[in-house]
């Protein structure tokens, strides 16, 4: 890796530092909107003006806006939270068994999807034009422009509703047996990696094409070189950086997606917690989700974003 | 007079049989939000039927909903608030995304560095969070959800309309008209504009559908339009205790949304030539 490279890389990843500082001013900025006294929301209105003003103090709601965010993201890089709203309690307790369990239900759609969706994508590219590759193009479109809840919802009518393999709506907390856990993971996973494989079959699929239609390949073809090899000796190697890269990128799409199944099906997850805190206008909560939403989103980009510079054999 | 008829100019705006189909469920989405108070069958919040979840009927042609109400007029007035607030949000993202673009690639320098900068910080916020965020904070009516899915999908349209103009604005005929000496609005105008709007109204095709399906996405969260009001988001959201029993007040809010989006994908995949090729 020469000198050059390593510049981009850096340039990358001082870009997401930046673009973290722009995305957490802005979570910060949006609760400023809000309307009324946060001390006198948190003490009811019951609460004397002495006890208001001793809590205002208490939480430095007087200081001036710049200092609070410092204030605010000096506690967020140490760890510290906040406390909620609604129940008092400290945040990072409120997030962390839920935080886990979305990243168990991410983990599953990943380890399920990545495989399927990459042998699709590149199948459909080898063969472009032929019939199975239409089928699929057409499919993946169709996921692509309906909204994640009628992924969710045909889900549903299809397996629960019509073939009636799997429970419809409800999320049971207690896990007895594997099968049980299978079942209670089945719809959700099976929704979220319809939603990212159709993203990741495209991108994958436009990827393979792009390699295929070099003129090296058309070298390798013209000397006569069997299919299968060219595929997996010329082509794939080339492709592999973009299609990693698509991966990636797709499974940002998991951050949006997640949101919809988590409340579709009742999964007590981090999104789950995120959607309740806006209905009870849990400021701190609110935050503390968006932060680690757009964090992790940011990650993946930037993982990808590094991964297509590094692929690039030109700038090897 | 017939060869005449086949001339190629005429040939290059002519939509084909795809194109068409998308075309005509747009404008019938269109008319249905326009006509909406004349069409429906029964008045919209009426409760017209005992049976709730009523399945589909000769009197409730795509049955009842959860209380009882008649899904089809309902579908067609949630139609008003999907149409018109994605319209609406997409008619400013576009506006300002385009005009800023353009700016941008004509003007060059610390405006485009800056503007870039903050945009792309802006687009990396994944959207459905920054909706969530800014109903949390200010509440949900109809003004607020057509700004915020506006400043959304504003970056979008920036990015793509500057990459246009960047490449128009080196061309022969733009170095001659900045040479003689036309001000910076008329070579936005008259020399850039004219040449991007093909790509650009494409581009405006695919970005409503982004808008319909988050507008459709926060309703359907409970975060978008709300009660008694109800676009189709919503409805899908109201209807879901039906649906582990198939009722049909969910799927037809569903199979609404599906049809204005594909038809949109439709009818942008198979613009006529003419309309497509209207980039440099």
């Amino acid at each position: 890796m020469n000198i050059h490279v390593l510049m981009l890389v850096l340039n990358r990843l001082i870009v997401a530092v930046i673009t973290l500082l722009i995305v957490s001013f802005t979570v910060f900025a949006a609760t400023e909107f809000l309307p009324g006294d946060v001390a006198q929301i948190l003490l009811g209105q019951a609460a004397t003006p002495e006890a208001v003003a001793g809590l205002r103090t208490a939480m430095h709601l007087d200081d001036p806006a710049i200092l609070r965010f410092i204030h605010w993201l000096g506690g967020l890089a140490a760890g510290d939270l906040g406390i909620s709203y609604a129940n008092n309690m400290p945040i990072a307790q409120l997030i962390g068994p839920r935080f886990i369990s979305s990243l168990k239900l991410a983990a599953a759609t990943a380890l399920f999807s990545v495989p399927i969706a990459l042998a699709l994508g590149i199948t459909a590219a080898i063969l472009r034009g032929s019939l199975y590759d239409r089928i699929v193009t057409t499919i993946t479109i169709t996921v692509i422009s309906v909204p994640e809840f009628m992924v969710a919802t045909s889900a549903v009518l299809f397996f629960a509703v019509y073939l009636k393999w799997l429970p419809a709506l409800s999320f049971a907390n207690e896990v007895h047996s594997f099968g049980e856990l299978l079942r209670v993971f089945a719809m959700p996973v099976i929704t979220l990696s319809f939603v990212i494989s159709a993203q990741m079959i495209r991108m994958t699929r436009a990827a393979v094409i792009e390699t295929l239609d070099t003129p090296y390949i058309e070298m390798a073809l013209l000397k006569g070189a069997a299919p299968a090899r060219i595929v997996l000796k010329h082509a794939l190697p080339n492709a592999l950086g973009p299609i990693v890269n698509a991966v990636a990128l797709s499974l940002s799409y998991l951050l949006g997606g997640v949101i919809i199944v988590e409340t579709i099906f009742n999964y007590p997850g981090i999104a789950k917690l995120m959607v309740d805190a806006v209905a009870t206008r849990d400021l701190p909560l609110i935050q503390s989700c968006s932060m680690i939403f757009c964090f992790g989103y940011l990650i993946l980009i930037t993982i990808a974003d590094i991964i297509a510079i590094l692929s690039n054999p030109r700038l090897r | 007079m017939a060869p005449f008829a086949l001339s190629p100019k005429k040939l290059g705006y002519r939509f084909n049989v795809v194109g068409i189909v998308g075309l005509t469920i747009i404008l019938l989405w269109a008319l249905a939000a326009i006509f909406a108070p004349l069409l429906t069958p029964y008045p919209i919040g009426e409760i017209v039927d005992y049976d709730y979840f009523g399945p589909m009927s000769a009197k409730f042609f795509m049955g009842t909903d959860y209380l009882g109400r008649d899904i089809f007029s309902r579908i067609l007035m949630g139609a008003r608030y999907t149409v018109g607030i994605s319209l609406a949000a997409v008619t400013i993202a576009c506006v300002t995304g385009v005009a800023l673009g353009m700016s941008a690639a004509v003007a060059g320098g610390w405006f485009d560095a800056c503007l870039s900068r903050f945009l792309d910080a802006l687009n990396s916020i994944p959207s459905k969070l920054f909706g969530l965020v800014v109903v949390a904070a200010v509440g949900s009516s109809i003004p607020v959800l057509i700004l915020t899915l506006a400043v959304i999908y504003t970056p979008g349209a920036y990015r793509f309309s500057r990459a246009l103009a960047v490449n128009i604005n080196t061309m022969d005929y733009v170095t001659v008209a900045r040479a003689r000496g036309e001000k910076t609005g008329y070579l936005i105008r008259s020399e850039i504009l004219p040449n991007i709007l093909g790509p650009v109204l494409a581009d405006l095709g695919l970005r409503f559908v982004f808008i319909v399906l988050l507008l459709s996405g926060l309703s359907f969260l409970g975060l978008g339009v709300q009660p008694p009001n109800a676009d189709w988001g919503a409805l899908v959201r109201e209807n879901i205790g039906g649906l582990p029993f198939g009722a049909a007040a969910v799927i037809f809010p569903s199979i609404a949304i599906a049809s204005l989006t594909i038809s949109v994908n439709l009818l942008i995949d198979n613009l006529p030539q003419k309309i497509r090729d209207r980039s440099a």
